[in-house]
């Protein structure tokens, strides 16, 4: 598919291979949303949305969506109005323009820069800096305790995050995403596994813990949620927004989820690479690995979620500094040492 | 002005109101947080948002029996422990005999509700905690304990359903094995509430040390029920002080032991609450084998209660603590003044005192452990 959007005049290339990543995301968002509140619903025992389009209520976040859009949209009278507008556009800019270096398959990536890994965690940090922006030009104390909450978390569980993903860098030996995962194909680990990452170096599989963790930290997940803990700060730095500038913020927030788990696909689980070697491969079906990778991960997420309490802001952070900083670092050298001895 | 600036600069604090809109202050309860960052430096809790005039109602409504369904609103949560604290004062009042097989139905529905009471307390409280599933699965226990008592009384929330020296509707024929039924079903969850809630890491860490409650400043507070035995106080109204039939019953008094940290901690209270749960299915099971089959819902009582002149004070334990009725008579058929004692607003009034130092995180912790009713704190 590169090969044909290549061939394509600049602008109708640009816009298109600005389309697919953003088709994803917003079909991913509605399924998924759906997707939670059935999760939630299976795990507390009852049924979730039933009623809205006839079959398990799938249209529920379609009306929910409707809904959404036809509300007012309420911007408190003392809030600093451009940037309470323009927060939930930068925060969802953010996660989308994250996805422009993500293999989805092997005929499609949005941009085959060699700095894939470097890019994307780059962007990513731009939405600390649109939470803050919500919450502090929302005028209300809620929102700026959650706003400086969530800074405080987002650049604290960075840098294990960061030094997880390097100990991937550093055994694959690149910053492509698209080498990095071409680097996975093939079903010759031990005779049987697929050769992903994760089965190349026993480092690498607590590297996947600590990054997964992470990760549940950065898209502010349970039992990391403090930013919008609802019980603590009513809904943190979301609390003043409404209609579509919330739907915004949901969405980033699904987008984010989605970005990171594809990310550990993608490190850790062989990207696009069909775990049964020739089988089912090629660009088609090497989508719908990836996605299944990156979608199993979202489920274990939500899975967590509807499972554990939160843990509250100082233990977090003793979490994030006492913990996993050191450890990650120590894993990173572990793993050096592993590659260089084997 | 310059002032003002200047003392804003040079001052972290910052004044934020949690509630009365809040969502987890459960009901309209509002707290001004003084805060330095997220560190509590002071709480006022301001009540009075939920003020019916209880008292003043009671007064007014000409008939002692008229009140009952009044007691019900006051804790909507554990609404039969409220009836069946104000009944049994009327009848010490007009010293009436109340039938055997009424006194033991009473006792399984009060045991009953103060399950459900405590389900709901402990549910909310995982529910602060950021735990969302454990409050649905006690939930659909609590459901099976309303159930229950619909079938009966009629009422699911506010049952009006005792009545002065008796019960207001017949029992239904198969309340025993409902209540039976019920009681081999709930043992195990009290079991799974252990695996899943208790003894989770995450909960601990959220709730062992936090709002220590020392015993004697639980006693000089005044305080009752689990938040008291939570304390390490082996204190219950059941044992120390028995009305009803209490005293024909053989159960513990669970106390806080500091099993995860301190005692008089959040986890402690809470704690007491699940161990109470296990205590109440031993009375209720006792109460079944006591309870006759036959006999009146209801004594031959006059038609109009007009008491001795006199007053008295009659204690009862409610879920949340010592629920105390003092009832002053003038002969006439209205009461001269009916005040309730309630538990909750003894409690709410030790927040200042136990969340000094605390984050914003532990004070939604501390409320929640201490399992307030609105209703009840203003009455």
């Amino acid at each position: 598919m590169n090969e044909t959007l290549s061939s394509m005049p600049f602008l109708p290339a640009l816009l298109l291979h600005a389309a697919i990543p953003l088709t994803i995301i917003l079909v991913y968002a509605l399924v998924a949303i759906w997707a939670e509140r059935k999760v939630a619903g299976f795990i507390q025992d009852r049924l979730g949305p039933m009623r809205v389009g006839g079959w398990h209520g799938w249209a529920q976040s379609i009306a929910d969506l409707l809904k959404l859009i036809q509300k007012e949209d309420i911007i408190p009278a003392d809030a600093s109005r451009f940037w309470f507008k323009f927060a939930p556009f930068m925060m969802f800019a953010a996660s989308y323009a994250a996805f422009a270096v993500i293999p989805f398959s092997s005929g499609y990536i949005g941009s085959m820069v060699n700095i894939g890994v470097f890019y994307l965690l780059a962007v990513t940090s731009v939405l600390t800096l649109s939470v803050i922006m919500g919450g502090w030009a929302s005028n209300n104390k809620w929102s700026l305790l959650g706003a400086m909450r969530s800074a405080a978390q987002m650049v604290s569980y960075e840098v294990p995050t960061i030094a997880t993903v390097l100990t991937v860098v550093l055994v694959a030996g690149s910053l492509n995403l698209m080498e990095i995962t071409e680097l996975q194909s093939g079903n010759d680990t031990l005779g049987f596994l697929p050769n992903w990452l994760i089965f190349q170096n026993p480092f690498l599989i607590t590297a996947f813990i600590m990054f997964f963790i992470s990760i549940l930290a950065e898209s502010h997940r349970v039992p990391f949620d403090l930013p919008e803990s609802e019980s603590e700060l009513v809904a943190g730095y979301q609390t003043e927004y409404s209609g579509m500038r919330w739907a915004m913020f949901m969405l980033a927030e699904y987008a984010d989820m989605l970005l990171l788990s594809l990310l550990g696909a993608t490190l850790f689980f062989g990207g696009w690479n069909s775990p049964f070697g020739d089988f089912l491969a090629g660009p088609f079906w090497g989508f719908f690995w990836f996605m299944l990778k990156g979608l199993v991960l979202v489920f274990v997420m939500m899975w967590i979620r509807w499972t554990l309490p939160r843990y509250r802001v100082d233990q977090l952070m003793a979490i994030c500094w006492n913990i996993l900083i050191p450890l990650s670092f120590v894993n990173l050298v572990l793993a050096a040492l592993w590659e260089m001895i084997f | 002005m310059m002032e003002l600036v200047k003392t804003g600069a040079d001052n972290h604090e910052m004044v934020i109101n949690m509630g009365p809109q809040h969502p987890s202050t459960h009901g309209v309860l509002r707290l001004e947080l003084v805060l330095d960052g997220e560190l509590i430096k002071e709480v006022r809790p301001n009540i009075g948002y939920l003020h019916r005039c209880f008292e003043k109602y009671a007064e007014e409504l000409q008939d002692y029996a008229k009140v009952i369904p009044y007691t019900d609103r006051m804790d909507y949560v554990s609404a039969m422990n409220q009836e069946h604290g104000y009944v049994i004062a009327i009848e010490r009042l007009l010293e009436l005999e109340v039938p055997e097989r009424v006194e033991y139905a009473r006792v399984i529905l009060v045991e009953l509700q103060r399950i459900a009471s405590h389900l709901l307390g402990i549910g909310a409280f995982g529910l602060d905690l950021g735990a969302f599933s454990p409050f649905l699965y006690l939930f659909t226990e609590r459901e099976k304990i309303l159930d229950i008592f619909e079938k009966n009384s009629g009422a699911r929330l506010l049952y009006n359903y005792f009545a002065v020296a008796g019960l207001m509707r017949p029992l239904q024929d198969d309340f025993k094995g409902d209540v039976a039924d019920f009681v081999t079903s709930f043992r195990p969850k009290i079991k799974e509430l252990e695996d899943l809630l208790s003894y989770n890491r995450i909960f601990v860490k959220r709730t062992a040390n936090i709002g220590v409650l020392p015993a004697k400043v639980a006693l000089n507070y005044a305080a009752s029920g689990p938040v008291l035995r939570g304390s390490g106080v082996a204190w219950d109204l059941r044992k120390n002080d028995p009305y009803s039939i209490y005293d024909r019953f053989d159960f513990d008094i669970p106390v806080g032991t500091g099993e995860m940290g301190t005692v008089g901690d959040c986890w402690d209270r809470y704690h007491v609450r699940v161990l109470e749960m296990e205590q109440s299915l031993r009375i209720i099971e006792q109460a079944l084998e006591g309870m006759p089959d036959e006999g009146d819902v209801m004594a031959a009582i006059p038609k109009r209660i007009r008491p001795k002149d006199g007053e008295l004070y009659v204690r009862t334990e409610s879920p949340r603590g010592e629920l105390g009725y003092f009832i002053s008579s003038d002969k006439s058929a209205a009461p001269f003044r009916i005040k309730a004692r309630a538990p909750s607003f003894v409690h709410l009034s030790m927040l200042p005192a136990i969340s000094k130092g605390a984050l914003i995180a532990d004070v939604v912790a501390i409320v929640g452990s201490i399992d307030i009713v609105l209703g009840e704190v203003d009455r």
